[in-house]
């Protein structure tokens, strides 16, 4: 599905915690005239990222907002005029070492653009030594195809973005991980990768979640992330490959990240699209732009793929920098049957990615026996959704992995 | 509408497996035995089945219906350990015999432990062995269909004194392989059809409803054993004979497609399921070679049924990154 631009919205709003970390102060105020590229949230700190208008307009209230997960936050809105007058101030950076490159990543407001929103300025600032990149192209999580088309249509972003990382981060060695599913990704990222030294390209099982962190790290480089570590403890970064042509493309632009491609799907979908949004734009308008099939009555809208994506309550939920994809189920498509009794069939504990026992840790956590819990690494879960996507009876394995990996880390902090 | 939005946890979607389809491919694979043994054993085996079935499903509604828990029955669970038990009963089962059973599996080893996925050991199992224990005579009445007597007449045996082909004096090895294969001989309704409970496990396995690793680790483990103890005396070729004939007799193969491979009652993981395989096979060894007894299948799948938890407990999976944690907890 080749990428749509999708005109600019009727409004925008952009929530000041759109990463993981500190919330953004707003420097703009109710009248102010904004441009794109106009800074409106400075970083509240090292763990955070900018955030930048994508529109030209008029600055209508700066309020507090709820957020998908429910919690409130400062939320600047804009009116935008159409004109998309581009910011004066918009011009590519200037980079010459490592601190400058992060400065520049920092400048931009780079997130993780997989879905974790991690800053990416953070992840490229390592406290141990680094020898691999990894390119997350994996992208595993059923309907989306956002990142395949980033290879596709972006290709040299996503090779600049890759040298300059290597070049000003002194990483010799490159692996590009993308699933066995995407053939004609593969192809072109080969014949790219050839130019490059040390960049190769590593085909991996299409199997969900191989784009999981310490899952890629594992089938790309054949190394583990220790327990409680970091990818850089295995001497590893690993960046989306959004991400990564983001960076190429603000060096060559100077253009802040103020757009970006998502899939709009599902079975209530009209016409499923990838779709090259505004960051801010509320996903009814997007639903909007791609249409509902007439005769079905939305159930469920997710920012997101539907194994990790969050569902959201308000339709008027704005984009945010890391939704890769907007799924909108019919009503009979979002209701899960009812949950049976476990029959102990031990499908999950094949399922689990990171080789965990979710029977045992919902035992476990029935219980509340914190110290059971510990012994089952409950801290290693990610909460990627394979248990309760496999189980039988319909259990909410993930949900209850969820709130026992929460009790474990506030037992552990007593 | 618009307003109306569902909100749960991640993930939103889920495969289309469900209880009630994998207790269904388990009475498919049952019904080559039912096929197989209404062939062998005559049309009482379908009202046997019948009977047992109808039992099971009804205790376990009544039951629930009794403690005002949600009735269980549309998940199919009951109807397995129905036709489980009654192909454990020989045919000639007086009905009452195997209702009495059916109580036993549902009600007390099943519902009273907290239903479905509680029970500490195979309903049917604890019922079969309940049955041997109080009605011996009855739960080895054996028939024997035409073709079998006439062989036991031919090996000198007198087919009324009743004998599974484990029992026949001068050994299993005498009895006609083919005959063991296809179940012409006397046992109880499901066991005695090799070829059938082949044909349900092979449909176990393509459904992927169970893996291989219980049945081969059982199976092998015991033809194993029983080839080291008597290849000494026999030879490899003749002991190798005598095992598959030790293997095809009895309720080796059912307990070990059907029984040992219950969800419920056996190990999470390939390790697990290895370890508890093989403690089959070593328990039904010893009784079948050195016990009074001349068949151990259903001692051996609930001695072993005991001991899962701690099988759980020692065969955990190793968690990704798990073994680099612990080199560097050392180090530290």
């Amino acid at each position: 599905m080749e990428t749509v631009k999708m005109p600019v919205p009727t409004k925008v709003v952009l929530p000041m915690q759109q990463h993981i970390g500190a919330p953004c102060t707003p420097v703009v105020k109710k009248g102010d005239t904004v441009q794109v590229g106009t800074l409106v949230g400075q970083a509240g700190g090292f763990v955070s990222a900018n955030i930048y208008s994508g529109v030209s307009g008029t600055v209508t209230g700066v309020d507090s907002v709820r957020l998908s997960n429910g919690s409130f936050c400062q939320a600047v809105t804009i009116q935008p005029d159409g004109l998309q007058t581009v910011d004066p101030a918009v011009k590519p950076p200037v980079v010459t070492d490592k601190e400058s490159l992060i400065a520049a990543v920092q400048a931009c407001g780079l997130v993780g653009l997989g879905g974790a929103g991690f800053p990416t300025a953070v992840k490229l600032s390592p406290k141990t030594p680094v020898d691999i990149l990894v390119i997350n192209g994996a992208e595993c999580e059923p309907y989306l195809t956002a990142d395949a088309r980033e290879f596709l249509e972006d290709s040299e972003t996503v090779m600049s973005g890759i040298e300059a990382v290597m070049k000003y981060l002194d990483i010799k060695k490159c692996v590009i991980g993308i699933e066995r599913n995407k053939p004609e990704c593969i192809d072109l990222m080969c014949s790219l990768a050839k130019g490059v030294a040390g960049v190769e390209v590593k085909p991996l099982p299409s199997r969900y979640p191989q784009g999981a962190e310490k899952v890629l790290i594992e089938s790309a480089t054949g190394r583990e992330v220790p327990r409680g570590g970091l990818p850089a403890d295995a001497g590893v970064i690993v960046l989306n490959v959004t991400t990564v042509s983001t960076i190429g493309k603000y060096l060559a632009t100077g253009m802040p990240l103020v757009t970006r491609r998502m899939t709009v799907d599902g079975d209530a979908v009209k016409e499923p699209k990838n779709v090259e949004v505004i960051v801010g734009t509320p996903l009814q308008e997007v639903l909007d732009f791609c249409g509902v099939k007439e005769g079905v009555s939305v159930g469920k809208m997710i920012m997101g793929g539907p194994m990790m994506g969050v569902a959201v309550a308000d339709p008027a939920t704005p984009v945010l920098k890391q939704n890769n994809g907007l799924l909108v189920f019919s009503e009979a498509k979002a209701t899960l049957p009812e949950p049976q009794p476990c029959i102990r069939c031990g499908r999950c504990i094949d399922a689990c990615p990171m080789g965990l026992e979710p029977v045992r840790i919902a035992g476990a956590f029935t219980k509340k026996d914190a110290a059971a819990l510990d012994k089952l690494c409950i801290d290693l879960c990610m909460l990627c959704g394979s248990c309760s996507y496999v189980c039988p009876a319909k259990r909410p394995v993930t949900q209850t992995m969820s709130l026992a990996k929460d009790f474990a880390k506030k037992e552990a902090n007593k | 509408m618009e307003n109306r939005l569902k909100v749960t946890a991640s993930p939103h979607i889920q495969d289309n497996s469900s209880t009630r389809k994998l207790m269904l491919n388990v009475i498919i694979a049952l019904l080559p035995c039912v096929v197989a043994s209404t062939i062998i054993f005559g049309a009482r085996t379908l009202l046997v089945c019948g009977v047992t079935v109808a039992a099971s499903v009804l205790f376990e509604y009544l039951y629930c219906h009794l403690m005002k828990k949600p009735n269980p029955v549309g998940d199919l669970s009951a109807v397995v350990t129905g036709l489980i038990l009654a192909l454990n009963m020989p045919v000639s089962m007086p009905l009452w015999i195997a209702i009495v059973g059916a109580f036993i599996a549902i009600v007390i080893t099943k519902q009273l432990f907290g239903g479905l996925g509680m029970n500490f050991a195979n309903p049917a199992l604890v019922a079969r062995i309940v049955l041997f224990t109080g009605f011996a005579s009855r739960m080895t009445a054996w028939v024997y269909p035409a073709k079998a007597t006439r062989t036991l007449t031919m090996m000198g045996v007198d087919a009324a004194t009743g004998a599974t082909p484990l029992q026949v004096e001068g050994g299993v090895g005498k009895y006609p392989l083919m005959d063991l294969f296809m179940g012409v001989h006397g046992g109880v309704m499901g066991e005695t059809c090799a070829l059938a409970i082949l044909i349900g496990l092979a449909w176990l396995l393509i459904t992927r409803t169970i893996t291989a690793t219980i049945p081969v680790a059982y199976v092998g483990s015991y033809a194993l054993f029983s080839f080291l103890l008597n290849v000494g005396e026999l030879g490899a070729a003749d002991a190798g004979m005598l095992v598959l004939h030790e293997v095809l007799a009895g309720g080796l193969l059912f307990g070990a497609v059907f029984m040992a491979t219950d969800y419920v009652t056996s190990p999470f993981t390939f390790v697990g399921k290895i370890v508890f395989g093989i403690g089959l096979g070593l328990v039904t060894f010893g009784i079948r070679a050195f016990g009074s007894m001349p068949e151990g299948v259903s001692y051996a799948i609930l001695f072993m049924n005991l001991l899962v938890p701690y099988i759980n407990d020692l065969a955990h999976q190793v968690p990704l990154g798990y073994k680099k944690h612990k080199k560097g907890a050392k180090a530290a």
